[in-house]
């Protein structure tokens, strides 16, 4: 449904994001999680056609943001991190206003309308003026303007935002519960948020998607083992034994033999045991050097504390 | 297009903005209607038409000076260039909802000629080509106008901009005199304010309608690059 592919933007010589690649099928709810500036929005800025990339192509539904921005935006809802709502028109003016601006037909608009609002729950509140609306309902019609004319896709930019601990819940629900029609990309920079709501989370910071995986495979991968790259001059057989034998090692993969006597290894280890040490000695007393050593999951766990830590003083 | 239309003229008419505009033109143009019948019958249209179009420089900058500046501090510019409408749809729609306000402020001075038809005998003809002139200098300055407000999220900014511009616009043929030679001559030239005169003697002039017209598609079209330019390089 939406297929990125080496997307990047460039704020003079800050790249806000760097080479992002992603794919997203139909039916799927994808979280976007990183932490503030991550480049959350601009990427999905770019999605919705409201900014253009540096490099990189953006298909929506089959149609390219740069060939047929039109195509792309007809299959798009977004809602952005501030609600764009006018704020001297009522709900339901405004809403009409949407439709008409996404080319609903008239006939069509007139149920649609109905359900949409009956959806979000702005019914009752429908002949308000929008600037007299508290930012609850402010979220909801951002939310119901995104709906209108029942996109394909639905983009939210950190829907929760600046909602009470109640309404917050109840977003979620709609969310899931949109999520059986529609194709949803929400971001968010809370982590137990999108485990709640996604079947998939990708994982951004500065700029560069550090991971891609089920919300239940990526806390599994984060609370059990530290995983180290290692390249070592010397005979693959050998070095795998060794490393192998080093107390806390759980699990030793051959990633690339470069020629005869030199090696990589992908290794994964107890989180509680610091096995770098060991792994030196051992295989320095065996005479085969280090030639690299380096954590994979640096990046991740970075992102994944900042995650937990703004978790705590946020109410979920 | 038209649904952008639409919705902005309704929101000048939501806020205060219309009726404070409408009534603030109608008050200053009717003490010009006095000093003007005072004048006399004769040069009525021309002496009464002619100020109107000095009113316009405190008109169009507050007229103008939302147009986009407050699309782009709510945020609603993000659902105007994300909704399958192309960009140059946006900015025509909301140059024509402008001058659609011109219009029903144009259409409320009415009331002086009006009155004078009822004593008198104004000339219809130079009463209509005068109108013809007033309205095609009100698009002229509000293409600017709106022009402006793409430059800015700053209303105050934008109008300010807007005036200036616009009080050099209707001051270009001074400044012609000045400069003299050729380029004196260029600026004499583009003066509205001189085109405008003719239309308040009753001349109508092809050329004049048609650079004022091309005038106007030049300012829209500026403002169109101008948006189209920052999703280049804004986020």
């Amino acid at each position: 449904m939406i297929e990125i592919q080496n997307l990047t933007k460039d704020y003079g010589k800050v790249k806000a994001i760097d080479d992002v690649s992603f794919t997203v099928e139909k039916g799927e709810i994808v979280g976007f999680l990183g932490p503030n500036g991550a480049g959350k929005s601009t990427t999905m800025n770019i999605i919705t056609g409201f900014i253009s990339s540096t490099s990189g192509t953006v298909r929506v539904a089959g149609y390219d943001i740069l060939e047929n921005p039109v195509g792309v935006k007809r299959h798009i809802g977004y809602l952005p991190e501030q609600p764009p709502l006018y704020h001297d028109m009522t709900v339901s003016e405004f809403l009409d206003f949407c439709a008409r601006l996404k080319k609903v037909a008239p006939r069509e608009w007139k149920n649609q309308k109905k359900d949409i609002m009956e959806l979000v729950k702005v019914t009752h509140v429908s002949h308000r003026l929008i600037r007299n609306l508290s930012k609850g309902y402010k979220q909801r019609v951002g939310l119901a303007q995104a709906l209108v004319g029942s996109p394909e896709v639905l983009i939210l930019d950190e829907p929760t935002v600046g909602l009470d601990p109640k309404q917050i819940i109840e977003i979620r629900k709609l969310i899931k519960a949109l999520g059986k029609k529609h194709t949803i990309i929400l971001s968010s920079h809370i982590l137990p948020e999108v485990s709640a709501v996604c079947d998939r989370v990708i994982i951004i910071n500065r700029g560069r998607i550090v991971a891609v995986d089920t919300p239940d495979n990526l806390s599994k991968k984060l609370s059990d083992f530290s995983r180290f790259t290692i390249t070592v001059a010397g005979p693959e057989k050998m070095i795998g034994d060794i490393l192998r034998g080093v107390d806390g090692v759980k699990n030793v993969e051959v990633s690339a033999i470069g020629g005869e006597d030199e090696a990589s290894f992908m290794v994964e280890a107890d989180k509680d045991i610091d096995v770098r040490k060991p792994i030196f000695n051992q295989l320095a007393s065996a005479g085969y050097p280090i030639l690299e050593l380096k954590s994979m999951n640096l990046s991740l766990e970075e992102v994944f504390l900042h995650l937990t830590t703004t978790e705590a003083k946020e109410v979920v | 297009m038209l649904a952008i239309i639409k919705r902005d003229f309704r929101s000048y008419f939501n806020s205060p903005i219309a009726y404070v505009l409408i009534g603030l033109f109608i008050c200053i143009m009717s003490l010009y209607f006095v000093d003007s019948l005072n004048a006399g019958i004769a040069s009525f249209s021309s002496r009464f038409i002619s100020s109107m179009s000095y009113t316009l420089l405190i008109i169009v900058p507050i007229l103008t000076m939302r147009t986009f500046a407050e699309d782009k501090k709510s945020g609603t510019e993000v659902l105007l260039l994300t909704s399958p409408v192309k960009l140059y749809q946006v900015v025509i729609g909301k140059y024509l909802a402008a001058t659609c306000v011109f219009l029903v402020l144009a259409a409320a001075s009415l009331v002086f000629p009006l009155v004078l038809l009822v004593y008198g005998k104004p000339d219809g003809a130079t009463l209509f080509s005068s109108y013809l002139g007033f309205i095609l200098l009100g698009m002229v300055f509000i293409s600017v106008g709106v022009f402006a407000s793409s430059l800015t999220e700053n209303q105050i900014v934008s109008a300010i901009i807007s005036f200036v511009s616009i009080f050099i616009l209707a001051h270009i043929s001074y400044i012609g005199n000045y400069v003299g030679g050729v380029a004196g001559k260029v600026l004499s030239q583009i003066s509205f304010m001189e085109r405008y005169g003719e239309f308040t003697t009753g001349i109508i002039d092809i050329t004049s309608i048609i650079f004022m017209l091309s005038f106007v598609v030049v300012f829209v079209f500026l403002t169109y690059r101008i948006l189209e330019r920052r999703r280049w390089s804004q986020g």
